[in-house]
């Protein structure tokens, strides 16, 4: 009887509501604003700055100051960093959003599992996490981009797979404590399966806790694949800001004080990471309003 | 002897009981596994649209009783008959049983899932069932449940979430979810303890329109025996696990007969009733259900305990049609107040 | 000189949608060893009237108005020196479900010597000695002195808290709803130590409920609140016997009576009031019977109908 558009006109309220309190958010607005202004010279950028990435320069082209025709120098290769600075955000994002859906889809699925079945599979579940929480990840990074070899699926899937166990406990210690709900158990009492109750009751209960930590680990997996590209594990066919600064290093750009080389890359690594977590902190507030009294 | 196959709801020599997980030490130290009797042998039965009070303080297992019923929690021993047939195990059988019987819970506040709206909340039991088809048609048995729990107009009620709702409402939105399967049977746990006296009384003369009107039988679950008295038709008195006293609510409130129903009487408050001197309360608390307790379960602090009393557990028998006791004094006096009577015949 | 003299006392909470009125002109007075009933529905402001007499308001609250008299003295304009000074020692306070504010990692006794060190300046003997002297008082053991919280009962428990109350001698203690969690044996329990303590002690106390079946046995009188106001006072038998105002009657309805006919209560249409918005004149009238004109135009004046009977109300017949 025109409930759908009861529905459509609530959602586009609630969504109204929510944008207007991330905007009031100045730590939530400053993240936001970064975030998309990276993600815009992301898919935008290589049709704003014409060179090629794999263009390679004349030997007179290499390493040269930012100058006349290129605003950030030139690399080692006579490559233009800005070209190739805008070519590595796609790749460094991209990593980063990917790896974190991972991550999060693996840490939220195993904390409800856990946190709201019997107590065998919660066990076994929790030593297989206390597992992944207690190896340390750059060693099992580093040892698996080596056996799997260095493709940008494989630093994707490395990354996700190393960095879902904190997730998975915190979501898991939320789902213990909804799942004392009295609504959960109004669920249970009129016939409802666990799958349809860790799906529709704690899942949604749990959710703005997903959201924030989300954040948090997308700041976390741009770091990890920055690490791994910095130390030569990363994807020389794609190259990522990581990548970047791994050659900037090989090729002695530090030594030499071709700032332009390695400086850039370093900065906007910073940039988006400090995005991140600031935007998890501020939704963190907006989702958590008690904490906005402080 | 009511004809037990008129009873809607028949409970037979219920119990319920939880063994306690020792730490790791003691557990392996003591032979003995620490059990919980929540209910320890519990007999009754309910009538179609009969509204029986099961009145007890906490420990006393009433509230794991309306769940055993509802196979919410598992018996370890005893029956549930349910329109004269056993309460099935199997899947199928357990779906048709909870089309018939359903459950109100205490706390409005947290029965309801503060993400969902109303209409999804109302309508969950038929999702879950997979009994709708089309939206129209859960839209409208949505309606019809809401306006039935008293709130109209119900249109207003389905894409709000429980808290823009008063105490009062929410209560009215658990209920409206408990009727929409049509329940013949209702366990109430405490539905009003939560709310403001104000509110209590629209919530309660709702339960027995819905008596009146659909005749629901309703298992009224409190610990508050004054307000047993005035909803129900008859009380069950409880302590640790056991039935002491059951009767009308006429007779519980007034001619109650068990000590312990006794006891309840002489404490409870009547509104500007001023009393003289101390209320004759009962010695100390109510013991541990862990602790095993031979004889009657009342007894550490029953005013005419019996040497007999400490050792065997008294049964309920009916001293007055419809009124049983589970005491061996007044079964005594019973027994001997008949025996002189038909001795002077 | 009365023990104490709540005049006129408003106290308001800022909040992010608006000035909240909790308590909004109240006033009511207690004898040295009076009990006084403070009885309404929630969010009706007695809670707030009770931590405003013990100035334990949280940081959002604030008296804005009225005296609060305590032995003659005004506590509002009180340094928080002189408060922290006085704040067990002439007022304690015993809330609600406060057996669940023990601190369980610290044994019973250590918890209530803390206050006496605190307040006393006590040596950590004489403390001792008092606390075992309190937990006899209130019925418990005393060597449960060096028991933890988790080894005492429900009922133990709260009869701890009021051993913790009355460690400093209080002139005036307050209870809010400090039977409400508790079985109905337990619950009579206390109050029967309540009264014996009251007595012996000749301390004031202010009982606060939204039961009004229990406050006929345990006090003197009666004050009945609504919407942050007072709506009616007067002694057990003035409230009960000759009730004035409609929300007092109605209210009085709602809690079944054994003694009296098996009828489900008529209840009070409406919903409780928005405290950010209240209704006009009579915060009432949107769910009186009786409500006319001048009910939705004015607040009413409280008026004395006889003893110390106060009625607050526009009807002629409350106010004869």
């Amino acid at each position: 009887m025109g409930g759908n558009s009861v529905k459509a006109k609530l959602r586009k309220r609630k969504i109204k509501a929510f944008v207007s309190q991330v905007l009031a958010n100045k730590m939530a607005l400053f993240g936001t604003v970064v975030l998309l202004f990276f993600i815009l010279v992301a898919i935008f950028g290589p049709l704003l700055v014409p060179f090629s990435v794999l263009e390679f320069g004349e030997v007179e082209d290499m390493l040269n100051p930012p100058g006349p025709g290129h605003i950030l120098g030139t690399d080692d290769m006579g490559r233009d960093v800005l070209g190739y600075l805008i070519a590595g955000s796609r790749i460094s994002l991209l990593v980063g959003a990917l790896a974190t859906g991972i991550s999060m889809v693996i840490g939220t699925v195993i904390g409800i599992v856990s946190g709201y079945s019997g107590k065998a599979v919660d066990n076994v579940l929790m030593r297989i996490t206390d597992f992944f929480l207690v190896i340390p990840w750059l060693p099992l990074m580093m040892v698996l981009a080596a056996i799997l070899g260095t493709s940008i699926w494989n630093i994707i899937v490395v990354i996700g797979v190393t960095s879902w166990a904190g997730t998975a406990r915190v979501v898991r210690s939320q789902t213990l404590s909804v799942r004392e709900n009295q609504f959960v158990e109004r669920t249970v009492s009129i016939g409802a399966g666990s799958g349809h109750i860790m799906l529709h009751h704690i899942l949604p209960n749990v959710f703005p806790l997903v959201f924030a930590n989300t954040i948090l680990i997308a700041a976390a997996a741009i770091t990890s694949e920055t690490t791994l590209s910095f130390l030569g594990l990363g994807d020389p066919a794609h190259a990522s800001w990581g990548m970047m600064l791994h050659y900037a290093f090989e090729t002695g750009a530090t030594s030499t004080g071709a700032w332009w080389y390695f400086l850039p890359p370093g900065l906007c690594v910073v940039a988006v990471v400090l995005a991140f977590t600031l935007m998890g902190y501020a939704f963190d507030e907006i989702l958590n309003p008690k904490l906005k009294e402080r | 002897m009511k004809d037990a196959r008129e009873a809607l709801v028949r409970v037979d020599g219920l119990k319920v009981h939880f063994e306690i997980r020792e730490g790791f030490l003691s557990g392996l130290l003591s032979k003995e596994k620490k059990v919980v009797r929540a209910v320890d042998g519990v007999t009754f039965t309910i009538d179609r649209g009969e509204i029986l009070s099961l009145v007890g303080e906490s420990g006393s297992g009433k509230t794991t009783v309306g769940k055993a019923i509802l196979q919410l929690v598992q018996p370890t021993e005893g029956a549930v008959v349910f329109e004269g047939a056993p309460v099935s195990q199997d899947r199928e059988g357990l779906k048709a049983f909870r089309q018939n019987a359903q459950m109100v819970f205490q706390d409005p506040y947290q029965a309801l899932n503060p993400r969902h709206y109303i209409i999804d909340i109302v309508a969950e039991p038929l999702d879950v069932a997979g009994l709708v088809k089309t939206s129209e048609e859960r839209e409208q048995r949505v309606r019809e449940a809401l306006e039935q729990a008293g709130l109209t107009p119900a249109d207003d009620y389905f894409y709000r979430y429980p808290y823009e709702l008063s105490g009062g409402q929410r209560q009215r939105v658990v209920i409206a979810g408990a009727l929409i399967l049509g329940p013949r049977f209702i366990v109430a746990d405490e539905p009003v303890s939560m709310l403001d006296a104000s509110i209590r009384t629209g919530i309660l003369k709702l339960m027995i329109h819905l008596r009146d009107t659909k005749g629901i039988a309703y298992l009224f679950i409190t610990h508050d025996l004054s307000l047993a008295w005035l909803i129900s038709d008859r009380i069950a008195i409880m302590y640790l696990g056991r039935v002491m006293e059951i009767g009308t609510a006429d007779e519980i409130i007034k001619a109650g007969l068990h000590p312990y129903t006794q006891a309840l009487m002489a404490i409870m408050p009547v509104p500007g009733q001023t009393r003289e001197g101390e209320r004759p309360v009962l010695e100390g608390e109510t013991p541990n259900a862990a602790v095993e307790i031979t004889g009657c379960k009342f007894s550490s602090r029953c005013p005419r305990a019996t040497e007999r009393c400490r050792q065997e557990q008294p049964e309920l028998m009916e001293v007055a049609p419809g009124h049983s006791v589970a005491c061996f004094p007044v079964q005594e006096e019973h027994r001997s107040s008949t025996e002189h009577i038909a001795g002077n015949e | 000189m009365k023990l104490l003299e709540v005049n006129n006392l408003k106290t308001y909470f800022k909040t992010s949608k608006g000035m909240l009125k909790a308590v909004d002109d109240v006033s009511f007075d207690l004898e040295h060893g009076e009990a006084l009933g403070l009885v309404g529905e929630s969010g009706c402001g007695k809670t707030t009237s009770a931590l405003s007499i013990a100035r334990l308001l949280p940081k959002e609250g604030r008296i804005v108005g009225g005296q609060i008299l305590l032995d003659g003295r005004d506590v509002i304009p009180a340094p928080e020196s002189e408060l922290r000074r006085r704040r067990w020692t002439d007022v304690s306070i015993i809330f609600q479900g406060a057996m669940n504010a023990l601190n369980p990692v610290m044994t019973v006794g250590k918890q209530i010597s803390e206050a006496i060190v605190l307040h006393e300046k006590a040596s950590e003997a004489d403390a001792l000695r008092k606390t075992k002297d309190l937990l006899e008082l209130v019925e418990i053991p005393s060597d449960r002195y060096k028991h933890y919280p988790h080894e005492f009962s429900g009922g133990m428990k709260q009869r701890a808290m009021i051993a913790m109350a009355l460690a400093c001698d209080p002139k005036l203690i307050i209870g809010d709803e400090p039977t409400t969690a508790l079985d109905v044996m337990i619950q009579a329990q206390i109050l029967n130590l309540l009264e014996r303590l009251r007595r012996e002690l000749s301390m004031g106390m202010i009982l606060i409920t939204h039961d009004l079946a229990i406050l006929g046995e345990t006090c003197d009188k009666i004050a009945v609140m609504y919407a942050g106001k007072i709506v009616e006072t007067g002694s057990v038998k003035d409230i009960f016997e000759d009730a004035r105002h409609p929300y007092t009657k109605r209210l009085i309805g709602c809690f079944p009576n054994v003694k009296g006919p098996k009828t489900v209560p008529a209840g009070i249409e409406g919903f409780p009031p928005n405290l950010l918005d209240p209704p006009s004149g009579c915060a009432f009238h949107p769910r009186c019977d009786f409500a006319c004109d001048i009910c939705k135009a004015q607040t009413p004046e409280p008026v004395n109908v006889g003893g110390k009977h106060i009625v607050a109300c526009h009807l002629k017949e409350a106010r004869q």
